[in-house]
């Protein structure tokens, strides 16, 4: 189990989205990893990236850092500036860690803890969100502000990791 | 059981204490204490904003969607609502069986989800006081001790969870949103290279089970009476077993049993739930109660998931479980185990059971075959219940002539153990709230109250933005006299 783990085969670059497709704006994660995607299948210029999106983060998800050079987490928020912002991540365990669904920073203090080494350079971009109901669509001002979020990280992110603001 | 406190008889001249852990995810969940002249705690109410979207949100979908739709509701089970929406939909299609291998393929997907849900469990114990809790510094040093003899525990608890989440994926096909369990049946069986991938890890994945169980009992026992008697109430118990009494996760008949182990009802058709239990609701909360109908609201609550399932089971049918088994009941000397703090015990005694099942299962031929789907005259109903990680979970839903979704009626575990996390809430509380100054200790340890039963409140609950946990005292003109708060750096300031 631990060698399969090792992820020697890992793409450099790490992007990771998350929230509920079906929760209004906390689509905002896995919408980015759709635009992403379908960007990937179009021009094939991500090769050096893997896209990886689920509902929350969790302890395993620790595992997928491995063997990265950089790694990009993408959220929804209520508390962020608009459109987005993109912040310099510190392995730090939180509160979350107590919760069902944990914060970047705490699955970087996970990695330090199993693997005992520092976790590889990590950001949060965080997209500003209004709404989470349950069966709810994406609001308007969610999707200009993906739109945003999406063309910065193919513009920056993936060719200079550090944050620009 | 307990004296009764949930209804104060002049509530008008109690102090107030408010409790409110939020999370984003986990929904919001608020505590309301209320004292007397006399300091004493005459109500205890744990207040949860039920969510009330789930019908809606399925009302109108085709009842095809269900087993992929309904994964939406939940981030953090949502193979069990998959597995639910496919049983009830089996009834829908007329399919009163499933073929061998869609039967073992929807179980051995079963298994892998609850062995990554009740493994977070292992990777806590390398921090006891989330899930044990501590009133003193020689208890907090002597569990420390204990674990410093396990230094990997946090690796070994991740590479479990991992690990499930692998049978996961190869058995519904996807990381996330799987799509494995169909009406009917299931979309695609196991080829030899997946059962080998799976079969490689096993032999390492059952030993740190049983390192899991051998750890959480050393802790127990360590301060066994404390443990034992931590948020303690005498229950009833609720759970599935098989038709021979064996512990089931998956399909089998409804046994609940009262504090003292004495039948109340015994392989009680799940399709026929209704007859046997029903949804309370109290003026003083968003979330139902559901309660025994024999018995009634008052004495008919329940408490379900691992220890429910551990206490009502006759016996496991994997070795090292079953062994595990007999030891956890000896300690309730003939009657159920009630102890709240148990869950945990129950909920590792699990894994060991998941990881030792999946192992079998991977042995099995019929996870290769090519008969998938089985069929019948569509129904207008159906229902399907399981053994989520955290208990019993029914989804019961009834369509059109066009198979239109009309009416969507859940249960989720949570919900089942509402009444007895109020139960808890209050034992704890009347141990640790002294006086009119609110302590660190009694937050913490409702905490560990609450957290025993790992309730899943993002599936119970509103979705609500990210608050520190506060704990709020007023007085009985409402005025506020003492405020704790924790912030989400862990940190606990008096902001009065």
């Amino acid at each position: 189990m631990q060698d399969s783990n090792k992820n020697d085969q890992a793409a450099p670059i790490l992007i990771f989205t998350y929230g509920n497709p079906s929760r209004g704006d906390d689509a905002l994660g896995p919408a980015m990893f759709d635009l992403l995607d379908k960007h990937q299948q179009e021009t094939h210029e991500l090769d050096r990236v893997e896209l990886l999106t689920d509902f929350q983060l969790q302890i395993e998800h620790a595992l997928d850092l491995q063997g990265r050079k950089s790694v990009l987490f993408v959220d929804a928020s209520v508390s962020c500036t608009e459109p987005f912002e993109h912040n310099k991540l510190h392995a730090k365990r939180d509160d979350s860690f107590t919760t069902h669904a944990m914060s970047p920073s705490a699955i970087l203090a996970v990695y330090k803890q199993i693997n005992h080494h520092e976790p590889p350079p990590a950001f949060l971009l965080t997209i500003r969100a209004y709404r989470f109901g349950l069966g709810q669509d994406m609001g308007e001002q969610a999707k200009v502000n993906l739109n945003k979020a999406f063309h910065y990280v193919l513009n920056q992110c993936l060719t200079a990791p550090e944050p620009h603001n | 059981m307990p004296p009764p406190l949930e209804s104060a008889q002049n509530p008008q001249a109690l102090k107030r204490v408010v409790i409110e852990p939020l999370t984003r995810v986990e929904g919001h969940g608020k505590v309301t204490l209320l004292q007397d002249e006399h300091q004493n705690i005459k109500q205890a109410r744990l207040h949860i904003t039920e969510f009330r979207g789930f019908e809606k949100f399925i009302q109108g979908r085709p009842y095809w969607e269900l087993p992929v739709l309904v994964q939406r509701l939940c981030g953090i089970c949502p193979v069990s609502h998959h597995l639910a929406a496919a049983k009830a939909t089996d009834m829908i299609v007329g399919a009163r069986e499933l073929t061998p291998t869609a039967d073992k393929i929807r179980r051995l997907m079963h298994f892998g989800q609850t062995l990554q849900s009740h493994a977070l469990h292992f990777f806590h114990l390398c921090s006891p006081d989330l899930l044990f809790g501590f009133d003193d510094d020689i208890r907090h040093r002597n569990i420390v001790g204990v674990i410093e003899d396990h230094p990997e525990i946090a690796k070994q608890g991740v590479l479990l969870r991992k690990y499930g989440q692998e049978v996961i994926r190869i058995t519904s096909g996807k990381r996330i949103h799987g799509t494995g369990a169909i009406p009917g049946g299931i979309n695609k069986s196991l080829t030899k290279r997946e059962v080998a991938y799976l079969q490689k890890d096993i032999t390492q994945i059952i030993g740190w089970a049983q390192d899991s169980v051998a750890l959480v009992k050393k802790i127990f026992f360590e301060h066994y009476e404390y443990h034992l008697a931590f948020a303690s109430i005498e229950s009833n118990m609720m759970s599935m077993v098989s038709p021979n009494g064996a512990f089931e996760l998956y399909d089998g008949g409804l046994r609940a049993r009262d504090p003292r182990g004495e039948s109340i009802f015994d392989h009680a058709p799940y399709d026929q739930y209704g007859q046997y239990i029903r949804e309370g609701i109290k003026n003083w909360s968003y979330m139902k109660f559901p309660f025994i109908t024999s018995i009634g609201q008052e004495h008919g609550w329940y408490r379900v998931g691992p220890l429910a399932r551990v206490n009502n089971c006759d016996y496991f049918t994997t070795p090292l479980a079953e062994i595990e088994r007999k030891e956890f009941m000896a300690m309730g000397q003939g009657t159920p185990v009630q102890s709240t703090l148990a869950y945990h015990w129950a909920r590792l005694i699990e894994l060991l059971h998941c990881t030792e099942a999946i192992a079998e299962l991977l042995n099995d031929r019929d996870l290769h075959g090519t008969d998938l789907l089985n069929k019948g005259e569509l129904q207008n109903s159906g229902t399907g219940v399981i053994e989520a990680p955290r208990g019993t979970l029914f989804h019961h839903y009834e369509i059109d002539e066009q198979g239109i979704v009309e009416k969507a009626s859940l249960i989720v575990s949570t919900t089942n153990n509402n009444q007895a996390m109020n139960e808890s809430i209050r034992r704890v509380s009347n141990q640790y709230l002294d006086g009119n100054t609110l302590t660190e200790a009694l937050l913490n340890q409702v905490e560990v109250a609450i957290r025993a039963y790992d309730p899943c409140l993002s599936c119970a609950t509103h979705a609500i933005g990210k608050m520190p946990m506060q704990i709020n005292l007023l007085n009985e003109n409402n005025e506020l006299v003492d405020r704790l708060e924790k912030r989400a750096n862990g940190l606990i300031d008096r902001t009065l």
